[in-house]
């Protein structure tokens, strides 16, 4: 189990393995980090087994070192995700993703009613509390909860 | 975003309310001024609301400015399909500032975002009536002398009442001890109750609308509607339990003032009335000089 693990994550030189990504969830992260526009090699695997989760995910970003922002968008669906950042095939750091302070343009507000739903408007929120991830729409102030979060 | 708008009661601070409120009291002295000469003020109402919109209007003209806008969305553009966006970016070339009255919820922040000029959110949905909780907050030190330490009542539809939740916001920088009478249906929000405990703010709440009344320095009365209800027995069971009567008063403090957002249907018996602890048809007169204030700091005047 830990060879073969080892094996997946030293597959690329330098960059990014993000570990722990519940299968079903996998594009939906793959479109939140916009891994589409990402011009180095981007390996996806799929449904591996996993004691945790039954069924995961894996990407491996070749020469991709993501600034917190950037990665801890992820948190708001996969809030157990594992990152492994790896320089010359080592694993020189492994981080769990967090909450971020804000959420940009991601996430849809569940209030029907909002401005964001009505008009093309670029989607704002704090975050109000980190677990269970609970927004606060900047422009309603309505709270989108954990179970409510769509992404966009 | 533009600073100077108000969108939220939360953007002001403490300091910036008892500011607000002195400028307030010094229009009710001299009401009528130039302040606003060669001003031109957008009054943008996408749905109506007479109350807020005479208020406002009067503000304006007694300080000497211009408005133009509309009355309901539709004499506006909006029929036509045009973006708030659009209306907002074309509307803050021609003026000095926007008050704006909108169903959508957030329309007002997005408006204070696109816009040149300060936006004064008139109400926004459900969301914030921010100018309203002003003129609570005048009405409230006005008769009580300040604005600190006072048992707030507060009775009716806690849970749906926008207007409640901003003046709860609002007063909660001036240790007041809340207490909340509603039916189980339409209590306060659990959001503010959290709030409240982070902030150490002393609340009870009660189902009962009787003698505990007696405490009170301010009773701000709303209206309980029966559309909130999904089950109109529920609403039946309620709707005669929270009016205030004349009789109730008869043991209450003689600084107490009761206050209503307005328009009451019936939760305020017509007895009170000529009772001298009625306040709300002065508090509706207070949002003049309210706005006058508002306006003002929104245009550094
Ligand atoms: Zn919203």
């Amino acid at each position: 189990m830990t060879k073969k693990k080892e094996l997946q994550v030293r597959a690329i030189k330098n960059g990014t393995v993000i570990d722990h990504i519940p299968a079903e969830l996998l594009f939906k992260v793959i479109n939140i980090l916009e891994l589409d526009k990402c011009p180095t090699s981007v390996t996806i695997g799929n449904n591996y087994k996993s004691d945790m989760l039954g069924k995961k995910g894996i990407i491996k970003i070749s020469e991709k070192f993501f600034e917190d922002d950037e990665i801890n968008k992820i948190s708001l669906i996969t809030p157990n995700a594992k990152l492994n950042i790896i320089r010359d095939y080592q694993v020189v750091e492994k981080r769990v993703v967090e909450a971020p302070n804000k959420v940009e343009g991601i996430v849809k507000c569940m209030n029907p009613k909002c401005i964001t739903n009505v008009e093309e408007v670029y989607t704002k929120f704090k975050v109000v509390n980190p677990s269970p991830i609970t927004l606060k729409c900047h422009y309603c102030e309505k709270i989108t909860d954990e179970k409510n979060i769509r992404i966009k | 975003m533009d600073n100077k708008s108000l969108v939220s009661i939360d953007d002001y601070t403490k300091e910036e309310i008892l500011e607000v409120l002195a400028k307030a009291a010094e229009f009710e002295k001299n009401p009528n001024s130039n302040m606003l000469e060669g001003k031109v003020v957008s009054s943008l109402f996408f749905e109506p609301s007479t109350r807020t919109r005479l208020s406002f209007e009067t503000a304006i003209s007694r300080m000497g400015g211009k408005i133009v806008g509309f009355t309901d969305a539709s004499s506006s553009s909006t029929t036509k399909g045009e973006t708030l966006n659009d209306t907002i970016k074309m509307v803050s070339n021609y003026s000095d500032l926007i008050v704006m009255r909108h169903p959508i919820e957030g329309s007002a922040r997005y408006a204070s975002e696109v816009s040149d000029v300060p936006v004064i959110n008139a109400g926004d949905g459900a969301n914030q009536h921010p100018t309203q909780t002003m003129l609570d907050l005048y009405s409230i030190q006005k008769t009580q002398g300040t604005l600190e330490n006072l048992n707030i009542f507060m009775v009716g539809d806690l849970k749906y009442g926008r207007t409640v939740h901003s003046l709860l916001m609002a007063l909660s920088h001036f240790n007041p001890t809340f207490h909340f009478i509603a039916p189980k249906e339409l209590e306060i929000p659990r959001a503010y109750k959290i709030f409240m405990d982070k902030n150490n703010i002393k609340y009870q709440e009660h189902t009962e609308f009787n003698s505990i009344i007696n405490d009170a320095d301010i009773l701000y009365m709303t209206r309980v509607q029966r559309e909130r209800f999904a089950d109109p027995l529920e609403y039946e069971k309620v709707k005669n339990v929270y009016i205030l009567k004349n009789d109730m008063l008869k043991d209450t403090r003689d600084n107490l003032r009761i206050l209503h957002p307005l328009p009451r249907v019936n939760e305020i018996a017509v007895d009170v009335d000529a009772n001298p602890k009625a306040y709300y048809f002065e508090q509706a007169l207070n949002g003049v000089f309210a706005r006058q204030a508002i306006i003002a700091k929104a245009l550094d005047l």
